[in-house]
């Protein structure tokens, strides 16, 4: 199944080191991994990805926190979450043949961040299935798509600060769903 | 802590002091008296600043040594052990120790020297990144690259090593970070208190469910693992058992954790444990395991392991609760401060039918052991290591190498105490023994030292019998010569037709060998001599090597192949008995 660990780490040297290669000794490829200052000094914060058995979830977790720079971890699990990820992508795309893309942009709701004469940057922000989409139907378009830069995932849970989430859960299970879930859930849906 | 030397540190006023000075009046203040190493290039400032401290240093001869002389000064005391080593193949040397030390989770502290940090990462001479070749097999280490940084990074590495499941921490140091100044303030060096593993978690509803379990068992075994050394729990362990009346299985780390004269001590469990051992395992209804992780030498195959029982899993690691096993009851926490809590639920039990069919799978098992076999004028390394039990009385701290004699060491030395065994268990490193019994001597000056050590494991770090006579310490050195890599010899002799291949091994004369260093050695060859030559070695003023030439081609038993279950052991052919005469 696909994992997603939060964790907030300490902003020094070598750190993504030892995360990555906690990941690269139990042979588990890391889908995506995401990393940026957190809301507080000195912590990063970085949003983990992997293909993992159900099992190894809790050895992970643990395993992360046996890290000395590890201050926190999150194993979102099916938790109720909101997760986004950015991509940019260049198409080839000459004045002649833009406006097809111009077209395809509208309906992804994404954005034209740079124009030049041979090629276009299309910005767009989403859950992965729509990210996905749009390269589909850029690719069965006429413009050929010259690069792609993905963010990877950012997941944050809904409701409670991840921070809190973990003390609230060991005070009481279920006091995370009375978070009211906002329309966070029909967005991720579209 | 608390030594004068520490009181020393402490009383020292803030002062300016270069880094290398640093270095030693840090591990001053942690109490060390004791450390081992090598000096070159990137290390010479710390050498140079060492005569103003009240700390010993004996020169080893290979890195690797240092690692295991700390490691093995680890073991036989508890204290943190330190090694120290210039930079690049210096601290490559040292990473077969770290490892060692790493899968036995013993607290080391290595320092080594590192290039300037004006050359970092520009493949100076003699540069390597020791900070990431050693990431995998240490709890954590440091690049220091500023003189203030050292007494923090330091200290900060000795709470490291120790705290909760102890290991191996590395400290890097740029030479020029040792040549710099700093005020020096041991207190204000202080790391924040440890954080708790915060998935670490003993919940009442555990404990309970643990002491019900405990109370309806009928066939219970408690497995004793080395966790309960380095927790200190062996009363709490023993109480257990005796309340409960429950047997007591043990790993080969955990030999002298649970007295071997006890009458509810079962022996060791696992590939070459007793067969009565993993029968009663295997058919038990409830496992109590302490401060042991189920390693595959102990499972035998995962999926027929003890399918019968419930397995309550007392442990300090939360990354090794259910990594092997499926448990029932994890109680995640320091083994002696769970088992506080546990003893006051668990009433009384009896145990005796329970322990009356153990005794029936012992059946003939006992008869078939080899000491207890006539005396056919063989030297067998079983018996060697018997008599060098009965000779001592048990009393000796025990180093063994890897390989046959050192199973041979877990079935025929029986130990009573903890730390009087030490071996590589979790990695397996043939060559600890020697140099890990120069660091248990300096831990325990007053303790008599055997090394127990083959043929092959004793040639991989020889050199050390030097630093033994230029130190000047007494340590007694049986080594198995039995003309092969014996125990992978017995793996061709069971799963490769005999072919074998690459393991006779010409050696040189130990004796020979041992005299070259002006260290006194007898070569022994009948059990006749054993009994006598024992007596000479423990009697001799200095080190003394005693070269056994025992028998070529014995395997130990019993033995759980890989991929079987645990209670499908070879047993020593029955019909005509290799021991025997032909
Ligand atoms: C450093 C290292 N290399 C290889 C091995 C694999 N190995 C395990 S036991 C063994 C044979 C040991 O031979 P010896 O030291 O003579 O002891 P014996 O088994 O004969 O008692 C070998 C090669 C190892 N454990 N460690
Ligand atoms: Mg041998």
């Amino acid at each position: 199944m696909l994992h997603t660990f939060v964790a907030y780490v300490e902003d020094l040297p070598g750190v993504l080191t030892r995360v990555a290669s906690l990941f690269r000794r139990l042979n588990i490829n890391i889908h995506s991994l995401t990393v940026g200052h957190s809301e507080q000094a000195g912590l990063s914060r970085m949003t983990v990805v992997c293909e993992a058995s159900a099992e190894a979830g809790h050895r992970i977790q643990a395993s992360l926190y046996k890290l000395e720079n590890v201050v926190e971890v999150d194993d979102i699990a099916q938790a109720p979450s909101v997760t986004r990820e950015l991509a940019l992508i260049k198409v080839a795309a000459t004045p002649r043949s833009r406006s097809q893309v111009f077209e395809l942009v509208e309906v992804f709701r994404a954005r034209i961040v740079d124009l030049a004469p041979e090629s276009l940057t299309i910005e767009m922000t989403g859950v992965e299935s729509k990210i996905e989409g749009l390269i589909q139907v850029l690719n069965e378009g006429e413009g050929r798509i010259l690069e792609i830069c993905r963010s990877g995932k950012l997941t944050m849970r809904r409701g409670h600060h991840t921070s809190g989430v973990l003390k609230a859960m060991s005070v009481s299970a279920d006091e995370s769903a009375e978070v009211p879930a906002e329309d966070g859930a029909a967005v991720e849906q579209e | 802590m608390g030594t004068d030397a520490n009181t020393q540190a402490l009383n020292h006023p803030p002062a300016r002091l270069t880094g290398a000075e640093i270095v030693w009046a840090t591990l001053v203040g942690e109490g060390v008296t004791d450390v081992f190493g090598y000096p070159g290039g990137a290390i010479l400032p710390v050498y140079d600043a060492l005569r103003k401290f009240p700390i010993h240093h004996t020169l080893v001869r290979h890195e690797q040594g240092a690692a295991h002389m700390a490691d093995g000064y680890s073991r036989a005391s508890g204290k943190v052990g330190v090694a120290i080593a210039t930079s690049g193949p210096g601290a490559t040397n040292l990473v077969t120790g770290i490892a060692t030390a790493m899968l036995d989770s013993i607290p080391i502290v290595c320092i080594t020297g590192n290039v300037s940090s004006k050359v970092l990462g520009s493949d100076a001479f003699q540069e390597v990144d020791i900070t990431g070749i050693t990431l995998p097999v240490t709890k954590h280490n440091f690049l220091i690259s500023r003189a203030e940084d050292i007494a923090p990074a330091i200290r900060y590495a000795f709470q490291i090593a120790k705290s909760a499941r102890p290991g191996p921490v590395l400290v890097d140091i740029t030479k020029d970070a040792q040549q710099a100044t700093a005020i020096f303030d041991f207190e204000a060096a202080k790391p924040r208190p440890h954080r708790i593993h915060p998935m670490r978690k003993v919940e009442e509803s555990g404990l309970a469910q643990a002491a019900e379990l405990i109370k309806n068992a009928k066939r219970p075994v408690i497995l004793a693992g080395h966790g309960i050394i380095e927790s200190g729990a062996m009363e709490q362990v023993r109480t257990l058992a005796e309340r409960a009346q429950i047997p007591v299985a043990l790993t080969l780390l955990g030999l002298g954790a649970f007295p071997a004269s006890h009458p509810l001590n079962l022996g060791m469990m696992g590939m070459h444990g007793e067969s009565w051992v993993n029968h009663a395992i295997q058919d038990a209804d409830l496992l109590i395991a302490c401060g042991m992780r189920f390693d595959d030498r102990v499972t035998g195959a995962v999926a027929t392991y003890a399918p019968k029982a419930k397995k309550i899993h007392i442990e300090v690691d939360p990354a090794e609760v259910n990594k092997i096993i499926k448990v029932d009851v994890p109680l995640i926490g320091d083994l002696r401060e769970v088992l506080e809590a546990l003893l006051p639920r668990i009433s009384s039990r009896d145990g005796g039918a329970w322990l009356k069919t153990i005794d029936g799978f012992k059946g003939d098992s006992a008869v078939r052991d080899i000491k207890n076999l006539p005396d056919l004028g063989h030297l067998y390394a079983a018996h060697v290591i018997h008599d060098i039990w009965r000779i001592t009385g048990g009393n000796a701290i025990v180093v063994t190498d890897v390989g046959q004699h050192q199973m041979w060491e877990a079935q025929y030395y029986h130990h009573e105490q903890p730390r009087m065994l030490i071996t590589s268990g979790g990695l397996g490193t043939m060559g600890f023994s020697l140099p890990a019994a120069i660091g248990a001597k300096f831990a325990c000056p007053d303790k008599e030292v055997w090394v127990i050590v083959g043929d092959g494991g004793f040639q991989m770090t020889a050199g050390e019998l030097a630093t033994i006579a230029q130190e000047g310490i007494k340590i007694n050195i049986a080594v198995i010569n039995n003309g092969y890599l014996g125990m992978v010899r017995q793996w061709q002799e069971f799963f490769y037709e005999r072919n074998y291949e690459s393991t006779p091994m010409v050696s040189p004369d130990f004796v020979k060998l041992a005299d070259a260093h002006g260290i006194a050695g007898l070569t022994v060859r009948t059990r006749g001599e054993v009994e006598e030559a024992v007596n000479t070695a423990r009697s001799a003023p200095g080190a003394f090597l005693l070269n056994f030439k025992v028998e070529k081609e014995d395997t130990v038993y019993p033995m759980v192949s890989t991929g079987s279950a645990l209670h499908e052991m070879i047993r020593r052919p029955g019909g005509k008995d290799p021991l025997e005469e032909s």
